[in-house]
């Protein structure tokens, strides 16, 4: 990728603190990095497509230790669970025939498997030594008839969130506006029922997470035209230009697709989560206040009506138990609000919450959520989010699954709500899902039996 | 034996390989105190701890060089000094490990070179013990990296031998542990040991560090167990080296050449006639007669042999794995008379000739998957991503190898020894069993007088498909 084109991705003028210092665009420090690559956030936001077939272009420790470990689900095809790989051979890099080999990969994989597309993922080793991915995959989509996409997002250009940026900005410029949308099904309950074309940016469908959220959707008359990417057909990425409006779910990172469709088709966008009972509400009214339809608002609010009654009914036996409960909540970007406001929704304290690759608008709202003096934690490496728990007294660790052991082997309670976790907790119905599994983490007899020391050495501590 | 069927793909689909750097750092996480650091891109490290953490399930110490777009390109030594330097500083370990990826080596790092810069740069960390390894991931597989890394620390940390020296320690016998042994493998080899009265040393230790165990303190940055850094020194005392993995045969031959410390090789530890060349070579070191434990042990596992034979006579596997465990099963199972139709393993290694089957295919898991369907397997033995081709192929998968993230406990399997293959015998027959795809179906008579066959049929088939068949849910 061109020097200018990682410059232009890494300029966002749709986020607010453009002209602040950017906390999370930091160079990585050598023997002191945590994070992921482009690669991986190219891959973690495009692998969800389910009918493409994804190559990665590179040796084996690319797609070798990185397939087959997402937790994003498909109500149909699984091709994007087949990891595919040209496995590159010294002899390869060393004779310049990785081009070769990826021109026939792609036959490959469209013989085999009958994609609705193929992505091809560059890497570190591909992008060293020029191999130039896009002549490649045009004339593979030439010969081959089968649209071939180039993701030029190689590990060394930076951190993940470059990734997500160079996989939204890959589809806007080659998949989006390549074909129009069907004309919706008429329900014939509700024939004359006015349809609205919505996207929802950055929606994983993690743990089927979606499935929660979509049924209201349905009974609404909104119309999905794509999740990018939980879910998502290659079909219906190519029609997301006709949404009336887009909302952006829990990732800044994906604000370019938002953006790029607003500036080129017009459609307005909000950015909203669909975790917990305030902002699950605060989502579906966004979309009523973007689409101006006075009988979809009044139905809306009808539904939030319904739906809060229900989700309060279901969630007082738990809110008893998780009352007064401290939480010390580390996730990055959005999340740190979006779930803040689930925990609170549930009647948990939280007592600081992490913001790494936070913007300022997000801070902006957990100081509206938690108060001016809420603990921010910039940088948590896991002895530090450890001493944050000692010091705020805090009952459960909340992050991704990287810091599982870290809360684990400090025989603390843990709850994962990042893209491994297996369980969904978007919508009315994921809140239930939430307590729930916070209720389970919290009261379980093994964190006594795990912090008592063995009884001989009690008794030896009793004599002294 | 065997004839090797080269890759002929251009795609790999649903890759069976793991990567080098991956498996050099395995074998360093197997050393106490220790922190490998893969140089490269930060993703390299990030996907390696995830790959690993899902494993072991455990926190795992990786660290990166955190190679960036400038970085690629005019050079990335710095990064080497700054992420030595900064570990050092705030990890405080006793060994660190470096090792490179293919990022590295295309941009041409001469690791060797900047490891003398560091030492000359930063004296204050000469404590340090540092091995650096060349371990691209476009060549060899996580078997051949984790050997180079042993050999690398046998050369950078055992001393040259002492007249007089080795056998000083008479009762001391060390393992050069290849990376087909799990922690709970080496558990059992090292209890072995002990039951002649000797004392194992294994090089590196994986059962003291990652095997599972709640340790006092809440965090460390580094191994919190493992083959002590000093016990290298020591090697050279000892009586006997056992060597367990063909691939460790370079890094075996450098031991016995730096200590002169006779060594006894071995293949693997699978199934009756492995252990029996064990027990046979562990009785002579120790000059003792075979405890009466393990001749009950032998006799439990020739019972099992019996009762397994049924079902496992001329059954049909078809396995996936790095060549060391291949080789490994492919004698277990010949043991019981399974057919092995289709064998796949992610790289070569001279081992694989001696694998008892027609041909191994080098390749993937789709390889796998098509053999299996062509060859009619009735069962797979091969990691966890064979989960979903099992599923496929709506066969039963033991589950062996790297990495075996949807099983709890996994890591823990102890696989050798008279005890181990008796269990893998039980848990064989046992998947066959409970995927018995051979039920005659019934049939109704046209003139039978029986009314309730209709009801009766699909509870059967209710029955069959909610049996515990080794598949994921």
């Amino acid at each position: 990728m061109k020097a200018h084109d990682l410059a232009r991705l890494l300029d966002e003028p749709a986020c607010v603190h453009n002209h602040q210092t950017k906390s999370g665009c930091a160079r990585p420090t050598p023997g002191a990095t945590a994070g992921g690559c482009t690669f991986d956030g190219a891959q973690i936001t495009l692998l969800p497509i389910a009918d493409v077939a994804h190559i990665v272009h590179g040796p084996s420790g690319c797609a070798g230790s990185s397939w087959d470990n997402r937790g994003a689900r498909s109500s149909g095809p699984a091709l994007y669970r087949i990891g595919m790989t040209t496995d590159l051979t010294e002899q390869d890099i060393i004779m310049g025939r990785s081009e070769k080999r990826l021109f026939h990969a792609i036959r490959q994989a469209v013989d085999s498997y009958a994609p609705a597309a193929v992505f091809v993922y560059n890497t570190c080793v591909p992008a060293l030594t020029g191999d130039d991915l896009t002549a490649v995959c045009k004339a593979a989509a030439t010969r081959w008839g089968t649209p071939v996409v180039p993701v030029d997002a190689a590990g060394f250009y930076g951190n993940k969130n470059l990734g997500n940026r160079i996989a939204g900005d890959t589809l806007l410029n080659s998949v989006v506006g390549t074909r129009e949308p069907d004309p919706p099904p008429v329900d014939p309950r509700r024939p004359s029922l006015r349809v609205h074309d919505i996207n929802l940016i950055g929606e994983y469908n993690i743990a089927g997470e979606l499935w929660h959220v979509l049924p209201l959707f349905d009974e609404l008359g909104l119309r999905v035209l794509c999740a990018l990417s939980g879910d998502a057909r290659y079909r219906e990425v190519q029609t997301m230009h006709r949404a009336e409006v887009s909302m952006v779910v829990c990732s800044r990172a994906l604000l370019n697709v938002a953006a790029g469709l607003q500036e080129r088709y017009g459609a307005p966008w909000f950015e909203g989560s669909f975790y917990g009972v305030t902002d699950m509400a605060a989502a579906l009214r966004g979309f009523t206040r973007l689409l101006h339809d006075p009988d979809l608002t009044a139905r809306t609010e009808a539904l939030i009506a319904r739906e809060e009654a229900a989700c309060d009914a279901a969630l007082a036996p738990w809110r008893e138990r998780l009352q007064g409960k401290r939480a010390l909540l580390y996730t990055g970007g959005v999340k740190s609000w979006s779930v803040v406001s689930a925990l609170q929704d549930l009647g948990i304290r939280v007592v600081a919450t992490g913001t790494k690759k936070s913007t300022e608008a997000d801070k902006a709202r957990i100081r509206a959520l938690m108060g001016d003096g809420a603990p921010m934690i910039e940088d948590g490496n896991p002895r530090q989010l450890l001493d944050l728990v000692q010091h705020y007294q805090a009952d459960i660790l909340i992050a991704g699954g990287r810091n599982m052991y870290t809360a684990l082997k400090a025989r603390l309670p843990f709850l994962d709500v990042n893209q491994e976790r297996e369980h969904g907790y978007a919508g009315y119905r994921g809140i239930v899902t939430l307590a729930r599994q916070l209720a389970r983490a919290l009261a379980n007899p093994v964190w006594d039996a795990v912090r008592n020391p063995p009884p001989w050495r009690v008794r030896e501590t009793d004599h002294g | 034996m065997a004839e090797i069927r080269k890759r002929t793909k251009p795609l790999a689909v649903n890759p069976l390989k793991t990567s080098q750097p991956m498996g050099a750092s395995l074998a360093l996480l197997g050393v106490n105190g220790a922190l490998p650091i893969l140089h490269g891109a930060q993703g390299c490290t990030a996907f390696a701890k995830v790959f690993f953490v899902r494993h072991f399930r455990e926190p795992i110490p990786l660290q990166s060089t955190a190679m960036d777009q400038v970085s690629s390109i005019m050079g990335a030594d710095d990064n080497i000094v700054a992420a030595l330097k900064s570990v050092c500083e705030k990890a405080k370990p006793a060994a660190l490990g470096l090792f490179t990826t293919s990022l590295a080596e295309v941009e041409g790092a001469d690791i060797h070179r900047v490891i003398k810069r560091f030492r000359s740069r930063c004296p204050e960390h000469q404590g340090v013990r540092l091995v650096a390894v060349n371990t691209p991931d476009f060549d060899g597989c996580l078997e051949t990296g984790y050997a180079a890394a042993v050999r690398a620390m046998v050369d950078g940390w055992v001393p040259a031998a002492q007249p007089g020296r080795p056998g000083r320690s008479s009762r001391q016998v060390n393992v050069l542990a290849g990376s087909l042994l799990t922690p709970g493998d080496l558990e059992a080899l090292k209890e072995l040991i002990i039951s002649f009265g000797l004392y194992p040393v294994v090089i590196p230790d994986l059962a003291d560090s990652l095997d599972g165990h709640l340790a006092a303190a809440d965090f460390s940055p580094i191994t919190t167990g493992g083959a002590p850094v000093a016990a290298f020194a020591a090697l050279g005392d000892a009586a006997a080296t056992l060597v367990i993995g063909a691939s460790l045969s370079a890094a075996a031959d450098l031991l016995r050449e730096r200590t002169g410390v006779p060594d006894y090789r071995f293949d693997h530890l699978l199934g009756l006639e492995a252990t029996d060349a064990l027990i046979m070579t562990l009785g002579g070191i120790a000059g003792a007669p075979v405890p009466p434990r393990l001749e009950r042990q032998r006799a439990q596992l020739q019972d099992a042999m019996l009762d397994t034979h049924f079902l496992l006579g001329q059954s049909r596997c078809a396995i996936a794995g790095d060549p060391d465990l291949l080789n490994a099963f492919s004698h277990l199972l010949g043991e019981t008379g399974v057919e092995i139709v289709a064998a796949v393993a992610p790289s070569r290694a001279p081992v694989l000739e001696r694998v008892p089957v027609a041909e191994v295919q080098i390749g993937d898991l789709e390889d796998l998957e098509n053999l299996a369907r062509q060859h009619d397997a009735e069962f797979i033995i091969s990691n966890s991503h064979a989960a979903e081709t099992a599923q496929r192929l709506n066969l039963p998968l033991l589950r062996a190898g790297f990495p075996l993230h949807d099983r709890i406990g996994a890591y823990q399997r102890t696989w050798i020894g008279y005890q181990g293959a008796r269990q893998a015998l039980f848990d064989l027959a046992n998947l066959l069993l409970s995927h018995d795809q051979h039920e005659i179906a019934p049939y109704h008579a046209f003139y039978s007088a029986k009314s309730d066959f209709l009801r009766e049929a699909p509870h059967h088939e209710l029955a069959a498909a909610s049996a515990d068949c080794g598949q994921r849910h």
